[in-house]
């Protein structure tokens, strides 16, 4: 094996998931099995090669600091109405400082 | 005909002599979606109330007299990632199950500028991530010319829709084949534009150097039109391009003439299934019949591009789903005591195993120790994926090879083992990491009656250039009369 359950646990905490034993069993075996895979990479010598991050050469356009977009009280009654909890305008989460 | 089997140009013919309604050509469509989704789970959200006011306000138009925007009164349907202004938008995704779109993504806008009826939201992979539907949280979309067969995926109820007409024509996003292949797999044609040909503002992320949006469509005209409406430069999204559309519907009949077609050796592979060997092949040669210049071309590292997608929209999946925490939208797990138990069982509950997969995954090759090893060295061999095919340009002007190795595979067949289902991208994932455009049209049927796509993939934005190509090849053969047993 290329990994072991407890470093896939640790791997998902950093990602903010969680996984039942049983879970955890099946995934440390997809990850062996596609870091396997994903391995063959190591054939190639890459050393003088550029990494590509965007296939198209991209660069990050600037717009004048304004603000655009003043939103309706309409608009921000359709964002909150997402919201799975909430108070009056404001999100509602559970306690983050005792 | 029925109005429901009408292509995007013939419905817009009759509607502008006044030979059909909006009305009745949307109401005809509703109809075919009552009669047949119970079977084909095409759609995830059906907007009858809102489809039939727009085709009322299109009808209006129309009897304007003066001349109506290109799509008026045409019903088109959405993958469910693309948002539409107080429409649910789900992404396949229990985590998503209530959401209501805030806003229009800017591709949705541009249809309903074109006067478009937005008929419904359709069923895909969670996330977008998977080759089969069967990764939709709700329920897998089935394949139209044998239910027991998955659509392709993950814009599969984009691809069947189409093919079943349930919509004259749909939107889906395509991050490693993902319209490709079930247009491929239900027989319609499917569009991958260049990475940056169309916006991505108000498309739910999966991996964002890869994702582009693309119509499904049921030939290559109707393709053309669409992405004649779609296309363009969006300042709300900072990897738009900013480079003119050519007017793709415009230039569809200046044939094959000395066009050089590249025949890459790597595309043609022990075990891929005969009938689709054949069938390219055949589709090729008529090709050739028809001017254009068939040259070998090789692209020598063909055979590692799975594994740099898999690592790279892993990465960037691992990043951008980050922002599903349960605080401003989406599903909220009860009962926790603190943020992090909060984030936890909210993400635990909320996504399917295949994205909690990539998620974790992604943030693996991500991790310190791993990094270099597994998200660089995938950067670095994607730029040697790119370097092949800008090579190959300078002796072709497109590429012609099939979509997938097989036709349609059962449901349930790839679910045990990830890296077999995996494989179905095998020919269409290269396109994405070089950020190429890619056309799937229809070249035949394997002796089951499930049907092949043939693959043309060019320069970037050469769109105009395969849409040719697939046009003249089209008007050689009635595979388009041929319909799905439903």
């Amino acid at each position: 094996m290329r990994v072991t359950p407890d470093e896939v646990r640790q791997v998902a905490a950093l990602a903010r998931l969680s996984f039942t034993e049983e879970e955890l069993a099946e995934l440390t075996q997809h990850f062996d099995t596609i870091l396997t895979y994903v391995d063959k990479l190591g054939e190639l010598q890459t050393d003088s090669v550029e990494p590509t991050a965007h296939a198209v050469a991209v660069s990050a356009p600037l717009r004048d600091d304004v603000v655009t977009n003043t939103p309706s009280a309409a608009q921000t009654d359709a964002l909150l109405a997402n919201a799975p909890s909430r108070k009056a305008r404001f999100f509602r989460v559970p306690k983050i400082i005792e | 005909m029925s109005h429901h089997a009408l292509t995007i140009h013939q419905a817009q013919q009759k509607l502008r002599a006044r030979e059909i309604s909006a009305v009745e050509l949307t109401q005809a469509v509703l109809t075919r979606i009552q009669e047949t989704d119970e079977r084909l789970h095409s759609y995830l959200t059906v907007c009858t109330e809102e489809a039939l006011a727009q085709a009322e306000a299109a009808d209006r138009t129309l009897a304007n007299g003066a001349t109506p925007p290109p799509l008026c009164g045409i019903p088109v349907a959405l993958k469910d990632v693309i948002l539409a202004q107080g429409v649910r938008a789900t992404a396949g995704s229990k985590i998503l199950e209530q959401f209501i779109a805030p806003y229009d993504a800017t591709v949705t806008q541009r249809l309903k500028e074109a006067g478009a009826v937005i008929i419904g939201k359709v069923n895909c992979d969670e996330f977008a991530m998977g080759s089969s539907n069967e990764n939709s949280a709700f329920t897998p979309c089935r394949n139209p010319w044998d239910t027991d067969r998955v659509p392709g995926g993950s814009s599969g109820g984009s691809a069947a829709a189409v093919a079943a007409d349930q919509a004259c024509a749909a939107l889906g996003t395509d991050t490693g084949g993902s319209i490709r292949l079930p247009a491929a797999f239900c027989g319609v044609v499917g569009l991958k534009p260049t990475y940056g040909r169309v916006s991505r503002f108000g498309v739910v992320a999966y991996a964002s150097s890869l994702d582009q949006v693309g119509p499904c469509t049921k030939d290559v005209r109707d393709c053309a039109l669409l992405l004649d409406v779609i296309a363009g430069h969006d300042p709300r999204d900072s990897t738009s391009v900013n480079t003119p559309t050519p007017g793709y519907a415009a230039h569809l009949e200046q044939g094959l003439s000395g066009l050089r077609i590249g025949i890459p050796q790597e595309y043609f592979i022990e075990g891929m299934q005969p009938e689709v060997e054949t069938a390219v092949r055949e589709a090729i040669a008529h090709l050739q019949g028809l001017g254009a210049e068939i040259v070998s071309i090789s692209l020598p590292h063909t055979e590692y591009a799975v594994a740099t997608y898999y690592i790279i929209a892993m990465a960037e999946a691992s990043s951008n789903l980050a922002r599903y925490d349960g605080v401003r939208y989406g599903y909220r797990a009860s009962e926790v005591e603190d943020l992090g138990a909060l984030y936890q069982t909210t993400r635990a509950q909320g996504f399917g195993s295949e994205v909690k997969r990539r998620i974790a995954l992604g943030a693996y090759v991500l991790s310190a120790g791993y990094y270099d090893a597994y998200y660089l060295k995938a950067q670095k061999v994607r730029t040697l994926i790119r370097q092949d095919f800008l090579r190959a340009f300078e002796a072709c002007d497109m590429i012609a090879t099939p979509v997938a190795p097989t036709t349609a595979f059962r449901l349930g067949e790839k679910l045990a083992d990830p890296l077999t289902m995996y494989l179905s991208d095998i020919f269409t994932i290269a396109v994405n990491l070089a950020g190429l455009p890619g056309l799937s049209v229809p070249c035949g049927f394997d002796q089951h009656g499930l049907p092949v796509g043939l693959q043309l993939i060019g320069p970037p934005f050469e769109e105009e250039v395969l849409l040719r190509a697939g046009y003249a090849y089209e008007r050689g053969h009635d595979w388009r009369t041929r319909k799905p047993p439903l």
